[in-house]
């Protein structure tokens, strides 16, 4: 097993997830049969490789300096699940 | 005389044109052909066809007034990741079940100044992870050719619905194969474009190094004509590229004298499917008919494809997933007791199986201690398979192969064992991992009539060539032309 289940709490926890114990045990297995598979990866000679973010030539986009109308308050918010005037609404995060 | 929705976009656009048939009539006999089909396929997650007929309306009106375009008027389905302003965008997932995007994506933009008929959005895997379709927190879509099959994902919907007549044409999105895969299964063109070729702007984002939108249609002059839609620069994306495009059309009537299909072992060899290779054989015969030569390539990391795609999508996709925290927009947990409880709870309610597996994949791959293993060596890979691309065009114009090592596979067939699942994805993954433009048509069908796709990958930004390889393709085939016995 290359996946113990206090890895899988630690991974769970990084990504905010609460897992019940049926799915920590079916992650684990799964993970861990992934990760195997990926073992393949380990073959290849990387050395003097550059790793590659994507397939665009990297280029920082410049544009002129306008103001445009932004999305409204309202229509920002007619999503959100709570709401207090025109903020979200969140739990206390500070005591 | 076939029915309406039977028809192609290229013959509807010549009919409304000569005021044989108004753009309202073709909508309202897509919409009775969705009637009458969706029990059956679920292709759609929110059909709209009153405003779809009011589009249709506003349609005849520009049709009167010349101020049209080539598709004014002819209906669409678009994939349900696909921001629509003022209607629901779920992305086939709980978390955002009740979403309502208060902008257009700019594909939807551009569809509307082209005067299309939006017909809803469609049914995909939950934020387009999966190859089948199963995914979706709205249910299956099922194959039209066999109902007990999957129609492949993630834009299983878009495919199903071109399919069975409940669209004339579709967009969808491809990060690994979500266009081509459900192309092949469902016996329709589908094409992935060349990254940055199509804003990804109002695209729900999964692995926003891989994902592109791309075209469905029934012939190829009707995805050139959709392709002219939606290609283009935007300002809105940062990795949209500024560049002018051709008009595709302009290449369906190229003869194919002299071109070089280049075939790459590492595919070939995996195949063990003996109907996938018969109709892989019949077709190039015909292609070598047409003055098309065959080259034999090695590309050696296109084995490792599947196991780099598989630490580096989920990797993106665990951190473009870290917005849905209940804040803003989509679903929040009832229950909790603090904020991180709040996040905790809220996304263990919202994501489904497939989701959560490939946080927890992407989340493992990027945490401290193992990046340099997995997340980092995954990339490296990614650019040798992508020189190894860049040296292969040397040799030839484009790449031939098959999409899927199989027909289309039965519902629940794959969908604990999430290895075979992926293995779905082997000969569709490279063509992200490089950003190249990849175009799946029908080649030919199983015994039991399956239809099984052919895949040509061209280099960067030569769609162009894909559209001529097709074209000459069904000029010669009827294979296009089947349809489904629904």
């Amino acid at each position: 097993m290359k996946i113990t289940p206090e890895q899988v709490d630690y991974v769970a926890r990084l990504g905010r997830l609460a897992l019940d114990d049926d799915e920590k045990r079916k992650y684990q297995g799964q993970l861990d049969d992934i990760l195997k598979y990926m073992d393949v990866l380990a073959e290849v000679d990387t050395d003097h490789v550059e790793p590659m973010a994507g397939p665009v030539e990297l280029y920082t986009p410049l544009r002129e300096d306008l103001v445009k109308p932004s999305l409204p308050a309202e229509e920002a918010l007619a999503n959100a699940p709570a709401r207090t005037g025109t903020t979200f609404r969140v739990p206390k995060v500070i005591e | 005389m076939p029915e309406l929705y039977e028809m192609t976009a290229t013959d509807l656009a010549e009919m409304l044109r000569e005021k044989k048939v108004s753009s309202v009539e073709i909508t309202r006999s897509v919409i009775d052909r969705m009637d009458a089909v969706e029990p059956k396929i679920n292709s759609y997650v929110n059909p709209a066809p009153e405003q779809a007929l009011e589009m249709a309306e506003n349609a005849d009106q520009r049709l009167a007034s010349g101020d049209d375009d080539p598709l004014t008027g002819i209906p669409i389905a678009v994939k349900d990741n696909m921001c629509i302003r003022g209607r629901k965008t779920t992305c086939g997932s709980r978390i955002l079940a009740n979403f309502v995007p208060p902008y257009d994506a700019t594909v939807v933009s551009r569809l509307r100044d082209a005067g299309m008929v939006i017909l809803g959005s469609a049914n995909m895997d939950e934020f387009a992870m999966g190859s089948s379709n199963e995914s979706s927190c709205w249910g299956p879509t099922r194959n039209p050719w066999d109902l007990e099959r999957i129609p492949g994902g993630s834009s299983g919907g878009p495919a199903a619905a071109v399919a069975s007549g409940a669209a004339v044409v579709s967009l969808g999105s491809d990060t690994g194969g979500s266009i081509r895969l459900p192309a092949s299964f469902c016996g329709v063109l589908g094409m992935k474009p060349t990254y940055g070729a199509v804003s990804r702007y109002g695209l729900v984002a999964f692995a926003s190094s891989l994902d592109q939108i791309g075209p469905f249609a029934r012939d190829t002059s009707d995805l050139a004509l959709l392709l002219n839609v939606i290609c283009g620069h935007d300002p809105m994306d940062s990795t949209s590229m500024p560049r002018e495009y051709p008009d595709f059309t302009g290449f369906l009537d190229k003869p194919l004298e002299g071109m070089t299909l280049g075939l790459p072992e590492e595919f070939f060899n995996r195949l063990d499917n003996p109907e996938v290779e018969q109709v892989i054989s019949e077709a190039r015969s015909v292609l070598e008919k047409l003055g098309v030569k065959f080259v034999e390539l090695s590309l050696p990391h296109l084995d490792y494809g599947i196991a780099a795609y598989y630490i580096i999508a989920p990797s993106e996709a665990s951190s473009n997933l870290a917005r849905y925290d209940g804040v803003k927009y989509g679903h929040r947990a009832d229950q909790f007791e603090d904020m991180i409880d709040m996040y905790c709870r809220t996304r263990s309610e919202g994501f489904g199986d497939e989701v959560k597996r490939r946080i927890m994949l992407g989340t493992y791959a990027l945490s401290s201690g193992y990046y340099d293993a997995y997340y980092l060596k995954a990339a490296k890979i990614r650019n040798l398979m992508t020189m190894e691309f860049r040296d292969a065009f040397e040799k030839c114009d484009a790449i031939y192969c098959p999409t899927a090592p199989t027909p289309a596979f039965k519902i629940g067939e794959k969908v604990d064992d999430p290895i075979q699942m992926y293995l779905t994805d082997v000969f569709t993954i490279p063509v992200n991992m490089a950003g190249l433009p990849g175009f799946t048509i029908p080649g030919g069908f199983s015994q039991e009539g399956l239809p099984i796709g052919l895949q040509f990958i061209a280099p960067h930004f030569e769609e162009g060539r894909l559209i001529q390889l097709a074209a000459a393709f069904q000029r010669e085939t009827d294979h296009h032309l089947k349809r489904p016995p629904l």
